[in-house]
């Protein structure tokens, strides 16, 4: 008697659970469409063209001319670099000025948050032009430093690696301040407490209990910088000063140059793909699933 | 309530007066360079044409001839007519992305010889020059090609077009090829490769690839390098607004500008009499005065509308023209595209 109870309960209970699935599954679907529609069917359409030739048939000529020439190599190399550079910056600068907001009262907190807010919500082409005319040779900083006697020559802040830095770290610093900022306010404070009062030092006590709270919102960030910065355009080309390509800026050109969409969208496809293979890494190195249920 | 109606009523009576303008007056959209040259342009060409014909003209900017064909292969309509390089023009016709123009409506009986061609009308002659900053160099600057690859002569930055376009021409010229031997030399890779060779050796001193004319000018005015290829034009306006900045016409590469109508335009018949109407000589002569390119229409000179002061400063006049190269539209229309994937790999490397 109590057996077959039991059945009909875990055959309600199974349904149950069924239709719960069903419904979260409902829930997706509007975001399924979207990412089809707006993901995977265009993916799908520069993957094709990429092995469309310039007379209009199938062919590797595409990859073919990345593979020839050196300037791509250049180009991809020049790419990862930015981006690690303005990631790793990006996180030297911003891991401290969150973690600073996250001790603050929520007043000075938000007040801090509209400094950082601000930039983020000015047009990126204002604040590049703005860099540029603040950096160059007889540009605002230069001439400060040459007056007060700091140096003789004027340094060369843009037109190069340097310029694109500055303005990427600016322009990024927000995306991997947001997402770090929101964890490490839900960080309990009472676990630095209960660290202090096992005696460990406040230094011991952030390295070993609040450092590792606050890796997956530090982690969201740099990915968040690392992945935008692959396709950053505008800073570059006028920070770059023409000698700063990145892939974003050639795939345009390319465009440009050999007039099929073909030829651009084989670099799109390299870069997604190098991209991939670089956050599959980096996801084995640290599992972002662990971190987070510790 | 009533007060409410009444502004309701007054919105719908001006909704319709609008719409009934917009419908007839006929309306052109233009796109050119921007900067100090759209200014001229714009003062001197396209709103009085526009007047004079009773239509309205919309202006824009665009990014070259690359944009015409973008826009005519992907079916777009942004633009019915567009400013360019004879160069490009040619390069745009050969991809057949251009509408043929047509000259019993466009009169150009009065242009000088070969300022005009089956897809582009011809309206100013300008030049690439070397241009030095002043305060470096003082009087003595590059006044020819070979002292501008010349950095023990003339140590300095200097700034280059991040695209080929009259650039090659300045590496062989420095190298000594004489004038009327640039193109042969360039009609083949060794000779492209030649060229790229030469900009190699000043490679570390370029500072800046310039990517527009305005970004030269500014790069002059700012004092940010030394000295760079450009268009006459924009310096002697960069001059006018305080830039210390100065240019010899042996250094001159000479080409032409002029009007293109992208396949497909949707007012293709308007384009064509607005076009016909921006040929005439004072068009041409107002423009002059805001930026120093010459007319193409000979009756400028003819009728005299232009002061000799003014003239003289013009790429196109006789005393100037004398020292220049003049640009070989066939060999942009033939070479181009892969001088310029030369060139980028050369930038790139």
């Amino acid at each position: 008697m109590s057996l077959t109870t039991n059945n009909i309960n875990q055959n309600e209970l199974r349904k149950l659970a069924a239709r719960e699935g069903y419904t979260f599954f409902g829930l997706t679907v509007p975001y399924l469409i979207m990412v089809t529609a707006l993901i995977a069917i265009p993916v799908g359409w520069l993957f094709y063209l990429s092995f469309i030739g310039r007379d209009g048939t199938f062919s590797f000529e595409n990859y073919e001319r990345m593979w020839k020439s050196k300037a791509y190599i250049k180009i991809f190399i020049t790419t990862f670099k930015i981006s690690i550079l303005t990631t790793i910056i990006c996180a030297a600068i911003g891991y401290p000025l969150a973690y600073f907001m996250s001790q603050l009262s929520r007043k000075w907190a938000n007040i801090c948050m509209i400094g950082v807010l601000i930039p983020f919500w000015t047009s990126l082409l204002v604040r590049t032009y703005a860099w540029l005319v603040l950096l160059q040779k007889k540009g605002l900083l230069n001439n400060i430093a040459i007056d007060m006697g700091l140096i003789s020559e004027p340094i060369k802040f843009v037109h190069n690696t340097t310029g694109t830095l500055i303005g990427m770290v600016h322009i990024m610093l927000p995306f991997l301040i947001l997402p770090l900022y929101a964890n490490m306010r839900a960080i309990d404070k009472d676990c630095m407490k209960a660290a202090s009062s096992l005696g460990a030092t406040p230094s011991r006590a952030f390295w070993t209990v609040f450092l590792p709270l606050s890796l997956p919102g530090l982690l969201a960030g740099l990915l968040i910088v690392f992945v935008l910065c692959l396709g950053f355009y505008v800073t570059p080309a006028i920070l770059g000063g023409g000698k700063v390509i990145m892939a974003a800026m050639k795939i345009s050109s390319n465009i440009e140059l050999y007039f099929s969409w073909g030829a651009a969208s084989a670099l799109g496809v390299v870069l997604l793909v190098v991209t991939g293979i670089i956050l599959f890494i980096a996801s084995k190195l640290v599992s972002i699933d662990q971190l987070g249920s510790r | 309530m009533m007060k409410g109606l009444r502004s309701v009523g007054l919105i719908a009576a001006t909704g319709l007066a609008l719409s009934s303008t917009t419908a007839f007056a006929e309306e052109l959209r233009i796109v050119s360079w921007g900067g100090a040259y759209q200014k001229g342009q714009s003062i001197g060409i396209f709103q009085p044409a526009a007047k004079a014909m009773g239509i309205t003209v919309k202006e824009d900017t665009y990014g070259g001839i690359s944009d015409v064909k973008l826009m005519v292969k992907s079916g777009a309509d942004k633009f019915d007519i567009f400013s360019s390089g004879a160069g490009s023009c040619a390069s745009g016709a050969a991809e057949g992305v251009l509408e043929k123009l047509d000259y019993s409506i466009i009169d150009v009986s009065d242009h000088l010889p070969g300022m005009y061609s089956d897809y582009c009308a011809g309206a100013d002659i300008f030049s690439v020059v070397a241009a030095w900053n002043t305060e470096t160099y003082g009087d003595n600057g590059p006044r020819t090609w070979a002292d501008f690859y010349d950095v023990e002569k003339f140590p300095g930055t200097r700034a280059m077009r991040n695209k080929v376009d009259a650039q090659l021409e300045t590496a062989l010229l420095a190298d000594g090829v004489p004038m009327d031997q640039i193109y042969e030399v360039l009609n083949s890779e060794a000779g492209i490769e030649r060229a790229l060779d030469k900009i190699r050796t000043i490679k570390p001193h370029i500072a800046v690839w310039w990517s527009s004319g305005a970004q030269h000018a500014q790069l002059m005015k700012d004092g940010e390098v030394d000295m760079t290829t450009g268009w006459n034009g924009r310096f002697d306006v960069a001059k006018d607004d305080g830039a210390k900045v100065a240019y010899d016409w042996r250094t001159g590469i000479m080409d032409w500008e002029g009007y293109g109508i992208p396949k497909g335009a949707k007012n293709k018949d308007l384009a064509m009499k607005y076009i016909a109407e921006m040929m005439k000589p004072e068009y041409m002569a107002e423009f002059a005065k805001y930026i120093t390119y010459g007319p193409t229409n000979g009756k400028v000179y003819e009728l005299g509308l232009m002061e000799d002061s003014r003239a003289k400063m013009m790429p196109s006049h006789p005393d100037n023209a004398k020292h220049q190269l003049t640009l070989s539209t066939e060999w942009y229309s033939k070479w181009r595209t892969i001088a310029a994937e030369m060139y980028t790999e050369m930038m790139t490397e």
